[in-house]
């Protein structure tokens, strides 16, 4: 069956023109091609797998980006654990995930090949650098004999590259130590990439021109190195063609290229600018989160406050605080700080204030898997507090919709006063897409009204009497004359705010927090299934991060002939108002997710559907052939029953 | 629940209680400590509604609610995070902390010790009773050694922390000690607290008359305390009852001996920037006997604090004076146009 299946988002794809470049070489056209780029972690993969993104947004592909990378900063050098790889999808059309399985492998050394080799399909294109596979090498990584010539590599087209050694040579004259002339075997790499794909180069010559702005011997080098490496594709005969993938047709407008942890940071600072109010960041570093404080403590001149605290405890408190002077109040983390934090969280629940906690998830239990993706704190996030303490969760479905989330998160802690996570991921915090730059104009107003004196002229100022719509209480910030009053975590009496014990009372104040959080369900659009023919019988139902990998199956599967709609929660908590409408209508609903089911746990609870799911915790994103060989095999039982 | 009334001419010390009944126990030294607090708070020269209260859990924490100016009683032992994030973003507030010792010293530690060496402009009051009361009675991480309790019948093993040592490893800027029926010296240590500039940390003597009273009785009864008291005064000698403080040059330290000494008493003087000196002092005190106690002013320097210095990073990357740029934040260096361009490209 998976072979069937092949088509939009795995294997080879070529398009239809075939013509000769003006150097004599032919030039084979493709709709789309899958890039990944390994080596060692400091052989500089990642900062080439961004080079050649930066290349490909450019030059107006689509694409999708996943990077993998291991925990260790240095793992010792040339080992497996060491290896460090950048994926890369682009196409000539809109496509959703950075790809099931490269079609081309660049392996810088041994234990790249030894750990990638596998993911490549037979008949894909293997480049490798053979100045590293000498018998030590080698023998590091548990080669017994030399995969470049004991029969490992057939099946595939493999191209060998002394990239190493031609990179020495290439910077011979230049004032360069020989390690640090070795060092550039990645820029030569990526020239000859460049050249293999018809990149455009300007923008990573200027790069690196920014980059090593106080070096000039070494701008000079990248350069000669780049350069050569183009040079090499251009002449040698070990490249016969090279590759065009023609841009994309995406929806007019102004594009970029972003990965989920900035974009995340830019809808904070979006949310701040449109609320009026200042952004305050507690923050503790932990991987993949610390992006986000890296690129918020940038922003200073848009009045954003970064917090490095001494733990992910005060992190929350003080961006609590913040939020209590008026602040929009954030914390990011992953999920062993969203443990810490819990208890801060149960009191944002009773202070009824603004927060955001954005929880950049990741493989655990425990301090499991920090490098690698999971989504296995929905139900932490839900439910992670003591007591009754319902929190809002919202989660972006891209890189570039983390901006749109952040913004969402913060309408609903400013709208209803109330501690709302963010769960991304850490596919998103690093993987990459386009992104049509939004007009600041076309942002929503979070403008937010603080209580006045005034208002209360005469009676009683009551700190928990609330808005009848919302549900929401005032937010009287200190240094408002005449609104003194006190807020804390013991039960409130309704209205006054006064401390309570009565049982009726707390009995209706947990009723009321619930109440104002599933209420929040109002001001969300209704949920709409992607379905083209209408007819489908199976409801794909995902969050999350799973968005790209189930959209992507379900084209595969309905070019297949298959009939399958797909709907995606960017709400947890609460769900969208015609969620349960829209269950019913399906005979099958199938819940992909990177946990063991806590979607479909909340969704069997709430709706009595008899959801299954389809649950991978491998710390990588689904492929689409996986999930739409899972739907074929349901859609067979469909149409059987 | 008071009516929302802007009042005209300066506060006085009614205006400063709420019209919530306090629930202490009866005899509690938290009431001397709430009715100094009241007292002096007009005497600051502040609108009410520029001072924040923000408290932890136990006994003490529950101060906030009998103030009224703004208050958040808040979780165990992070008053002094909640606060920092408060301070930090509104450097107009006058923002304090009320905590206990085992709010601020056993759950709380780490937090007190980052506000102290970050300087945030926080005052925070530590009231000390050397005992767990809301939970009934257990010791705590002041609690002399050996302290027999419910959660150790058979005594505490642990040595117990000496709050002021730990203020002054921390290096904080203002680090002083007071007494819950020393109504006249609280007030003015307090008063000292309210005008330095950064954290301030004042640790209470306070009495737990249900689950450890007498505590501090040897320092409290006249004809009795003058033995145990060291009244540190700027520029004075330090001395108490029939003994005064030298330099014990051999050891390298301060030393009590009698007062007939030949060497000259040390003449206090909080304002050395080196803490060492108040950290010596800080050691005279015997852990077990409290004797002698050093009362009053131990350290008092000047440092930036970290709110300014966060204000003024924020001013120099012209927050506040230029109009930030969404736009160009959003569109980033590296942009391309798909379809007609909508404005033109900067690249």
């Amino acid at each position: 069956m998976a072979m069937a299946l092949q088509t939009a988002e795995t294997g080879t794809d070529p398009a239809d023109a075939e013509r000769d470049s003006p150097g004599g070489k032919p030039v084979e056209s493709l709709h789309r091609v899958v890039i990944r780029i390994a080596g060692d972690s400091g052989d500089g993969m990642q900062l080439t797998g961004d080079r050649f993104t930066q290349e490909t947004a450019a030059y107006g592909n689509d694409l999708s980006t996943l990077p993998d990378f291991p925990a260790e900063i240095r793992a010792p050098a040339g080992t497996l654990p060491g290896v460090s790889a950048f994926q890369l999808h682009f196409a000539d059309h809109d496509i959703l995930t950075p790809g099931d399985a490269p079609d081309v492998l660049v392996a810088m050394n041994p234990a790249a090949l030894k750990t990638n080799l596998k993911a490549v399909p037979r008949g894909g294109t293997v480049i490798v650098n053979t100045d590293e596979f000498t018998d030590r090498a080698l023998k590091k990584v548990g080669y017994a004999a030399d995969p470049l010539h004991d029969g490992s590599l057939d099946g595939y087209r493999v191209h060998r590259v002394a990239l190493t050694s031609q990179t020495v040579k290439a910077l011979d004259g230049h004032p360069l130590s020989r390690k640090e002339a070795e060092r550039a075997k990645n820029m030569y790499a990526l020239g000859l990439l460049s050249w293999l794909y018809h990149r455009p180069v300007d923008q990573t010559l200027r790069f690196l021109e920014q980059k090593f702005a106080r070096r000039p011997e070494i701008i000079a080098a990248n350069r000669a190195a780049f350069q050569a490496g183009w040079n090499f594709g251009e002449t040698t005969e070990e490249f016969e063609v090279s590759y065009e993938v023609a841009p994309a047709a995406l929806p007019p407008g102004r594009y970029r290229n972003i990965s989920g942890n900035p974009a995340l940071a830019y809808g904070l600072v979006a949310a701040a600018q449109r609320s009026g109010l200042e952004l305050f960041l507690g923050s503790y570093p932990i991987t993949p989160a610390s992006d986000i404080l890296h690129e918020l403590a940038k922003h200073k001149a848009f009045g954003v406050r970064t917090f490095q605290a001494e733990d992910e405890i005060a992190a929350v408190g003080a961006a609590l605080g913040a939020s209590y002077g008026g602040a929009l109040g954030v914390t990011t983390t992953s999920g062993p700080g969203v443990a810490l934090k819990s208890e801060a969280i149960g009191l944002a629940v009773s202070l009824e204030l603004p927060l955001i906690i954005c929880d950049i998830q990741r493989g655990g239990p425990s301090t499991g898997l920090p490098t690698k993706t999971e989504q296995a704190d929905l139900l932490q996030a839900m439910f992670g507090r003591n007591g009754e303490s319902p929190v809002p969760i919202v989660a972006p479905r891209s890189p570039a919709d983390c901006f749109d989330a952040a913004l969402e998160a913060a309408r609903i802690a400013l709208t209803y006063r109330t501690p709302v996570f963010l769960l991304s991921d850490g596919y998103l915090a690093n993987g990459s897409e386009p992104w049509r730059i939004p007009e600041v104009e076309d942002l929503p107003d979070l403008t937010v009204r603080f209580a006045r004196a005034e208002e209360y002229q005469g009676s009683p100022f009551l700190p928990y009497q609330r808005d009848p719509h919302t549900l929401a209480r005032p937010w009287a910030l200190p240094g408002t004359p005449g609104l003194e009053h006190r807020i804390g975590g013991l039960e409130k009496a309704d209205v006054t705010g006064e401390i309570s014990y009565d049982p009726a009372n707390h009995d209706h104040m947990v009723r009321t927090r619930a109440a104002k959080v599933a209420g929040i369900a109002q001001s969300i659009a209704p949920i709409e299934a992607d379905d083209p023919s209408g007819a489908a019988r199976l409801l794909v139902l995902g969050w999350g991060s799973t968005y790209g990998p189930a959209q992507a199956a379900c084209r595969l599967v309905r070019e297949h002939g298959g009939q399958v709609a797909h709907a995606h929660l960017r709400h947890l908590n609460p769900f969208p108002p015609n969620l349960g409408e829209l269950l019913a209508r399906y005979d099958r609903v199938l819940i992909p997710e990177m946990n063991l089911g806590q979607l479909a746990l909340l969704i069997r609870a709430r709706y009595l559907v008899d959801a299954t799911g389809y649950n991978k915790v491998r710390g990588l994103p689904f492929t689409s052939t996986e999930l739409a060989e899972e739907i074929q095999r349901i859609l067979l039982e469909v149409e059987g029953a | 629940m008071l009516d929302v009334t802007v009042k005209n001419g300066a506060p006085v010390a009614k205006d400063f209680k709420s019209d919530q009944e306090v629930r202490w126990c009866p005899g509690c030294g938290d009431y001397a400590v709430l009715a100094a607090v009241q007292s002096f708070l007009p005497s600051l020269g502040l609108e009410r509604e520029k001072i924040v209260f923000v408290s932890g859990i136990g006994c003490s924490s529950r101060f906030p609610y009998y103030l009224n100016t703004y208050g958040m009683h808040s979780i165990h032992g992070r008053a002094p995070a909640i606060a920092t994030g408060l301070a930090a973003s509104r450097t107009d507030l006058s923002v304090w902390v009320v905590t206990g010792d085992g709010d601020a010293l056993s759950i709380g530690g780490n937090h007190l010790i980052h506000a102290l060496r970050r300087n945030v402009n926080l005052k925070i009051l530590l009231f000390n009773n050397r005992i767990y009361g809301l939970t009934k009675g257990q010791y705590s991480p002041t609690s002399e050694p050996g302290k027999v309790t419910k959660s150790t019948p058979y005594g505490s093993l642990d040595a117990p922390f000496n709050p002021i040592s730990v203020a002054l490893g921390a290096e904080a800027t203002f680090v002083a000690r007071t007494i819950d029926s020393d109504r006249k010296h609280l007030t003015a240590v307090l008063t000292a607290a309210a005008q330095h500039k950064g954290t301030a940390l004042v640790e209470i003597y306070q009495n737990c008359n249900i689950f450890n009273d007498n505590a501090f009785e040897h320092l409290k009864a006249p004809g009795e305390r003058e033995a145990h008291l060291l009244r540190l005064e700027p520029g004075a000698p330090l001395a108490f009852g029939e003994r005064k403080v030298v330099w014990d040059a051999a050891r390298g330290t301060l030393a009590a001996v009698d007062a007939s000494d030949e060497r000259p008493a040390v003449l206090h003087d909080p304002t050395l920037q080196d803490p060492s000196y108040a950290f010596a002092v800080a050691r005279l005190q015997d852990p077990a006997s409290l004797s002698p106690t050093p009362v009053g002013v131990f350290r008092s320097v000047s440092r930036p604090t970290y709110d300014d210095l966060m204000d003024q990073q924020l001013a120099a990357s012209g927050y506040g004076s230029q109009a930030p740029d969404l736009g160009a934040l959003l569109a980033g260096a590296d942009t391309w146009t798909v379809g007609a361009p909508e404005r033109a490209v900067v690249e």
